[in-house]
Order: structure tokens, then C-alpha cells, then sequence
């Protein structure tokens, strides 16, 4: 058949492999398929052209770049307090948690304390930016493979979760609430309480979304076994965050690195085993119940106190003096005009951002602007999985994966 | 019906007619409205509520602007068969439910008018064999646009629909054992009949029943032939973007939509009148006729008034039935679509008929 075929057209047999599958009558009924950057399973511009043979994945790669903002490059020409805007923008369902480790990587690089009570609002944002993002990826992997309520009751725990947010700093997704040194603005009165009946609401919401998917028998044959990436090649991708501790990688840097108070709260750290979409799905789920916890246990221990640093190079001077002296007024024009000077030194300051190892490299040699800034954004390593983790599962499998690991592209392009 | 109709005959046959075309009309924007505030009800939305009472006249704002939107071509497509797949399936769709009775007949002297656009004696095979015809839409369909993801949609929903059908065929054999009959107006009176009498409570021989097996198979493989989740390969919008219908636009999408809530309602009624009845009356219904006092024409127009409304009632809930189900569970896979159908569906329909062939032998049923 294939001899034929190619001598009907004038051409050798040389493209005939010997080893061709029996039941491919033809030879190239693989269709490529581009899958990307803009169909709707592909949140972000990501891109995946597909070899497929029917529906089966045979071959893959991925590309992305599509959202690229030369994130790290404006960081070495935006002063660091400029900067901070940007750091929203790297994985926008977790802006709070971006900010929060930007701000420390300069403090730690500068050597500045910051007041306890900044501390305990900042553990909080990390895990409230912890709690919303597991929940838009656990609840948009639910919708790619068609269970849309499941999504809804997620989404309306994490837009009381915004508003939370916006009493804090005004803004819902882009919320830039971190200062070198210190916050925008202290917590409003009250506060805390409202964050605990938060925390009451969304467990409750938590369990109820669990009840409602977990046992689903359709839900477990889309998942259990999907997308299996086992311990080594885990390692061999560089997995961080709950992608990896569900293939069994026991690795929390709250834990294991505890910056700000982590060692002051009781958390466990949820280890899966198969490292399957299932697992993944289990980890984060349970990693919400987690952060819950944290929240309820930062919301008691917060004290009221200075939020601001007693350094002066970082602290942006009070309104008053700036309105009603005249040093205050210089101070304040040098400040946002050119920034503050940063000693020479290189410093990696890393967190456990809500998709793994999130982490800022800056070098400085001494100017207000960085000289170097390097971001580890953990959907890149993760992202660079997705055609192994992909290739001989179907197109719908494809699908799941990608909403299991949870690539957020403004992170992944930066 | 053929050489001696009279004018009389001729009128009721056109007003028939018109009665199914004008309801099969406005299942689309009614469910339409149905799925929209629904599934907002399921997930504490609130849905579109602006314009009308409850937000119900949403679907003639829809229909206005599906009407007025620029009828585009894409000009890769094969042009001919591009434009006939949206009317070669929402035609199907509204000829099967020409065949299902919605009430039984009434008797004014000289005529007896049958609630029924056409009585045909092979109904039911007529609604299976004009119920498969949709798929050659979403194949030509697939094909004619040119595009890979459409292909895979139709490709998909061809082996689907073949699938599902052959269990769907089966699970009605059952059926037509108990009642002998492919007719639908004689499956449906048939049901009138009690099955087993409790004291007061009296259970009627309604499909269900008879036939519990075969009713959960025809469901599924129902909600498998509508295309409708956790069967909605064919569109499975996360995978292969909208599948069939994607380079279709304003109306012509609109016409498949149309289509595809056709095609519920004609699955819904093909449930409630195998399965639950038909225009039996629901229980409770009789007595109420009973008390009325009327009797007469009065009395027999009330009887039709009651029929025709538990039969819309049991439609209406297995229409919402299908929306349930959308909002509450994933999608299945390609592979495990094609799983469930050969491997579990299709030995349970024959089973099925196995069982009841062995009942009806020893005289049970």
C-alpha cells in the first residue's frame, strides 16, 4: 500500500519508517494541531502545537513568551519602590504573595527590620494570595474538564477575599500593598475579625466544594492516574510548591527556610503520592484548609503597633511633616524622585509563593535602581513539564495537566 | 387521512402541525432563559434578571441580536455544505416530535381528533431513525468548515452518537416487549393500566417500572444523543474550543443552539412517554377531574386540558433534569465515552432485553 502510494507520486519510499503503526493505513494521518496561544483551556497566551494521532498526544512542545513585559529588565531600571507595582503583575492571582517577597528580598538585601505587627498583616496577605490562588486553579481545572458550579463556589469565597484585600489597600487584584520597609497603609479597625469570619465561611465553602467533586466518579477517572510525574522527574524539572509535594517531595520553605513568623504558627504541609492530577488537585485543597488555619492563627496573634520601619532611608515621610516643613518636602521629592540607594550586594531572597519557590535575585551596586533583577517565577520549571506530563494522554488529558499545575503566564513570561 | 379528509380534518391536521412548530419554537429561548437562571440559582448567581419579569424577555434581546449580527462566511469553508448543516440538523429535530402523542383523543360527534401529529404505526422507530439524522449536521458541519478542532468535534460526535445510539435502541426493546407495540399513541394509553394496587395507593404500569433498567440506560444514552454534559464531546469547549459549531455565527449558531434544545425536548418527551406515562394524567389528577362535576364536552375538554399538562409537567421536569446535570458534573473523556457506551451500556441494554424476555415467558409482566 505505501510502496504504491509513494511510486503513484513520483516519490521514493523513503519517508516510510519501518517502524509505522499497522492500523495507520496512510502513513501521515497524524494531525498537528495548534493549541494555542488563544483557545479558552490555554489560561494566559500559552501555546502547544500537537502531534495527534485521532486524539492522542504523540509528540508536543510548548512555547510561550506571549506575554513577555521585560519584567526583569524594568527592574533594573525602576527605583525599588517602583518596582513594586510590577511585582503584582508576576502571578496576578497571588499579587499580595509577590509583594510580599519582593519586599522582604530588598529588606534582607538592605538589612531592614520591619515592626511585628507589619509582619503578622504581611503572613496574613501571604496566605489569604495562598488561599485565592489555590482556589482559581483547583476551580479552573475543574471547569477545563466540565464541572463549572465547582468553580463558582470558589470564586465567591475568593471575591470576599478581595474585598478583604481592598479594605487594605484600595485595590482588588493589583494590590502593590507592600513598601520596602513597611505597608501602604496599616490594617483597617476591626480587621482581624473580619478576616476570622472569612476563614469560618470559606472552610465551611472548602468542605462543601470537596463533597461536591472529590468522590464524583467521572471526576476520578478524569484525574487519578492523569499526568503522573513521579518524584525523580520532579527533581529532574526543578518542581517547587504543591506540584512537587504531591508527587510525594517533601519541601516547604515555610517550614523549612520559616522567614517572617512561620515558625510562630502550626501548619502541616499536605504530601501527595502519585503525583497525578488528582494529587495535585488534593494537595491544594488541602493546602487552602492549611492556610486557613494560618490566617486564624495570624488574626489572633496580631497586635496593634508601628507598621513602618525606623530606617529612615526606606521610610516614606509622614504627610504632615512633608506639608509643613520644608526638609520634609526635599526629603519627600528625593524620595519618590530618585529613590533610596541601596548598598552594593547581591542577595536571593526566596518564599514559598502559592506555586512553589518564588524568588528575587537582585544585585545592587549601590544606586536606587537595581543593577541586576532576576525573578524565579515557579510556573516556568513547571511549565517546561507539560509536553512530557502531556505526550501519550489525549488532548482532553492535555487539558487537565495544564489546570493541574497551574501556570499563571504573567509569572511563566514576566 | 388520505382521500376523504375534509375541510374540517384539514384544519386540525395544519393547526397540529403549527401547535409543534410554535412550541418547539420557543423551547430555545425559554430554555435558553431556563439554563441561564438555573444554573445562576446552582451556583449563587443571580443570572440575567434585567429585562422583563425575571429577567425572561433576556432571550428575545438574544434572538434580536443573533438575527441582527453580521452573517459572516469564513472564507475557508466549503461553502455549500457549510450552509446546509445547520438546517439539515435543526430539521430532524423538529419532525421527531411530530410523532409523540401529548394527549389522547377527544370525540366531537363526526370526528375524533387525535392529540398527535402523526399517529404512525412505527412511531418510535420513526423518532430513532429521524432522531439519528441531526448527527449528519454536525458531521457536514465538522467537515465543511475546514478546521481541525471542528473535524475532531464532529469526528467525536459521529462515534458518539453511533455509540449511544445502539444502546439507546436497545434499552427501548424492553419496551416494546411489555407493551407490544411500536406505536407511541398505544405505548402511552397502555400505561393507563395499573400495575400493582397498594390499598389506596394504586402504581400505574408506567415504564418505569416495568422497565427500571432500561429507563437509566435510555437517560444516559439520551443526554449522550443531546450532546449535553457529561456528554458534550462533540463542543467540549475547554479541549477543542466549541468543536462542530466553530466557525459558525450569528444566527446559523443560533440554529444549531436551537437544535440542540430541540433535540432535550424531543429526549425529554421520549422519556416521559415511554417511561412515565406519556399524557397519563399524574396521580391525583383523575379525581380532581372527578370532582369538577362537569361532564360532556366540558368533562372531555377538561380531560384533554389535564393531559396535556401532565405531559408538558413531565417534560418540563426532565428538561430541567438535563440542566441539573450540566451544572453539577465533569465531562467524561473520549476514551471513556467510548468505554462506557460498548462496555457497560450495551451489555446492560442486552441484558436488559434478556431479563425481560424471561419475565414476559413466565408470565410476571
Amino acid at each position: 500500500m505505501h510502496e504504491t502510494l509513494g511510486n503513484k507520486h513520483g516519490v521514493h519510499s523513503e519517508h516510510i519508517s519501518v517502524d509505522h503503526d499497522p492500523d495507520d493505513l496512510w502513513g501521515d494521518s497524524r494531525v498537528i494541531v495548534n493549541i494555542g496561544p488563544t483557545h479558552p483551556a490555554m489560561h494566559g497566551a500559552l501555546r502547544m502545537v500537537a502531534k495527534l494521532n485521532g486524539e492522542t498526544i504523540e509528540k508536543s512542545y510548548c512555547e510561550f513568551g506571549y506575554t513577555h513585559r521585560a519584567k526583569e529588565k524594568l527592574g533594573e531600571n525602576r527605583t525599588y519602590h517602583q518596582f513594586v507595582v510590577y511585582t503584582d503583575r508576576l502571578n496576578y492571582c497571588s499579587a499580595l504573595s509577590n509583594n510580599v517577597t519582593y519586599a522582604m528580598a530588598v529588606e534582607r538585601l538592605m538589612g531592614v527590620e520591619v515592626p511585628e505587627r507589619a509582619i503578622w498583616i504581611r503572613m496574613i496577605c501571604a496566605e489569604l494570595a495562598r488561599v485565592i490562588d489555590h482556589l482559581i486553579c483547583v476551580g479552573i481545572n475543574a471547569v477545563d474538564i466540565g464541572a463549572f458550579s465547582f468553580f463558582l463556589y470558589g470564586f465567591h469565597q475568593r471575591e470576599e477575599a478581595y474585598t478583604l484585600i481592598e479594605k487594605l489597600c484600595g485595590a482588588r487584584l493589583t494590590t502593590s500593598y507592600t513598601r520596602i520597609g513597611g505597608l501602604m497603609a496599616d490594617a483597617p479597625e476591626g480587621w482581624e475579625k473580619e478576616v476570622k469570619a472569612w476563614v469560618q465561611k470559606t472552610r465551611k465553602v472548602i468542605d462543601e466544594m470537596d463533597k461536591l467533586l472529590t468522590g464524583n466518579r467521572i471526576w476520578l477517572d478524569r484525574t487519578v492516574g492523569v499526568g503522573v510525574f513521579n518524584k525523580e522527574q520532579c527533581m529532574q524539572y526543578s518542581f517547587t510548591g504543591p506540584s512537587a509535594r504531591a508527587s510525594g517531595i517533601d519541601r516547604d520553605l515555610r517550614r523549612d527556610q520559616p522567614s517572617m513568623f512561620y515558625k510562630e504558627v502550626e501548619f502541616d504541609v499536605p504530601i501527595g503520592k502519585n503525583g497525578d492530577v488528582f494529587d495535585r488537585y488534593m494537595c491544594r485543597l488541602e493546602e487552602i484548609r492549611q492556610s486557613l488555619n494560618i490566617v486564624m492563627q495570624c488574626a489572633d496573634k496580631i497586635k496593634p503597633g508601628p507598621i513602618w520601619s525606623e530606617d529612615k532611608r526606606v521610610r516614606i515621610p509622614d504627610k504632615d511633616v512633608v506639608h509643613n516643613t520644608m526638609e520634609g518636602l526635599i526629603h519627600h521629592f528625593k524620595f519618590f524622585m530618585k529613590g533610596f540607594d541601596v548598598p552594593p550586594g547581591e542577595a536571593y531572597t526566596t518564599f514559598e509563593g502559592t506555586n512553589g519557590e518564588l524568588g528575587f535575585y537582585i544585585v545592587s551596586k549601590g544606586d536606587p535602581m537595581a543593577h541586576r533583577m532576576r525573578i524565579r517565577g515557579p510556573s516556568v520549571w513547571h511549565y517546561q513539564a507539560l509536553s512530557p506530563m502531556s505526550e501519550g494522554g489525549k488532548i482532553a488529558d492535555m487539558v487537565a495537566i495544564l489546570g493541574s499545575i497551574n501556570i499563571i503566564a504573567g509569572e511563566l513570561d514576566r | 387521512m388520505t382521500a376523504g379528509m375534509d375541510l374540517f380534518e384539514w384544519s386540525v391536521m395544519i393547526g397540529k402541525v403549527l401547535f409543534v412548530a410554535v412550541v418547539l419554537l420557543q423551547v430555545a429561548p425559554l430554555m435558553a432563559w431556563v439554563e441561564r437562571r438555573g444554573s445562576a440559582l446552582m451556583q449563587n448567581r443571580l443570572g440575567p434578571n434585567r429585562i422583563g419579569p425575571l429577567g425572561l424577555f433576556q432571550s428575545i434581546c438574544d434572538a434580536i441580536k443573533f438575527i441582527f449580527k453580521e452573517d459572516t462566511v469564513p472564507g475557508h469553508v466549503e461553502k455549500f455544505y457549510w450552509l446546509l448543516a445547520p438546517i439539515v440538523s435543526l430539521v430532524p429535530s423538529f419532525m421527531t416530535f411530530l410523532a409523540i402523542p401529548i394527549a389522547s383523543s377527544i370525540n366531537l360527534g363526526d370526528h375524533t381528533i387525535h392529540f398527535q401529529a402523526a399517529n404512525l404505526d412505527v412511531g418510535l422507530l420513526y423518532v430513532l431513525s429521524i432522531g439519528s439524522l441531526g448527527v449528519y449536521g454536525i458531521i457536514m458541519a465538522g467537515w465543511a468548515s475546514n478546521n481541525k478542532y471542528s473535524l475532531l468535534g464532529s469526528l467525536r460526535s459521529s462515534s458518539q452518537m453511533i455509540s449511544y445510539e445502539l444502546s439507546l435502541g436497545l434499552s427501548i426493546i424492553g419496551i416494546l416487549m411489555t407493551f407490544s407495540s411500536v406505536q407511541l399513541s398505544e405505548i402511552a394509553a397502555a400505561q393507563g393500566q395499573t400495575l400493582l394496587q397498594l390499598g389506596p395507593l394504586s402504581i400505574p404500569k408506567w415504564g418505569i417500572f416495568i422497565q427500571p433498567l432500561g429507563f437509566l440506560i435510555f437517560t444516559t444514552a439520551a443526554f449522550a444523543e443531546t450532546n449535553r454534559l457529561p456528554f458534550d464531546l462533540p463542543e467540549g469547549e475547554s479541549e477543542i474550543v466549541a468543536g462542530y459549531h466553530l466557525e459558525y455565527g450569528s444566527m446559523k449558531f443560533a440554529v444549531f443552539m436551537m437544535a440542540e434544545y430541540v433535540n432535550m425536548f424531543t429526549a425529554s418527551a421520549m422519556i416521559s412517554t415511554l417511561y412515565f406515562g406519556g399524557w397519563q394524567m399524574l396521580p391525583g389528577m383523575q379525581s380532581l377531574l372527578t370532582l369538577s362535576g362537569t361532564s360532556g364536552l366540558t368533562y372531555e375538554w377538561l380531560r384533554i386540558v389535564l393531559e396535556l399538562s401532565s405531559f408538558f409537567i413531565k417534560v418540563i421536569f426532565f428538561m430541567w433534569f438535563f440542566v441539573w446535570v450540566r451544572w453539577t458534573i465533569p465531562r467524561f473523556r473520549y476514551d471513556q465515552l467510548m468505554d462506557l457506551g460498548w462496555k457497560a451500556m450495551l451489555p446492560l441494554s442486552l441484558l436488559n432485553i434478556l431479563a425481560t424476555g424471561a419475565l414476559i415467558y413466565f408470565k410476571v409482566i
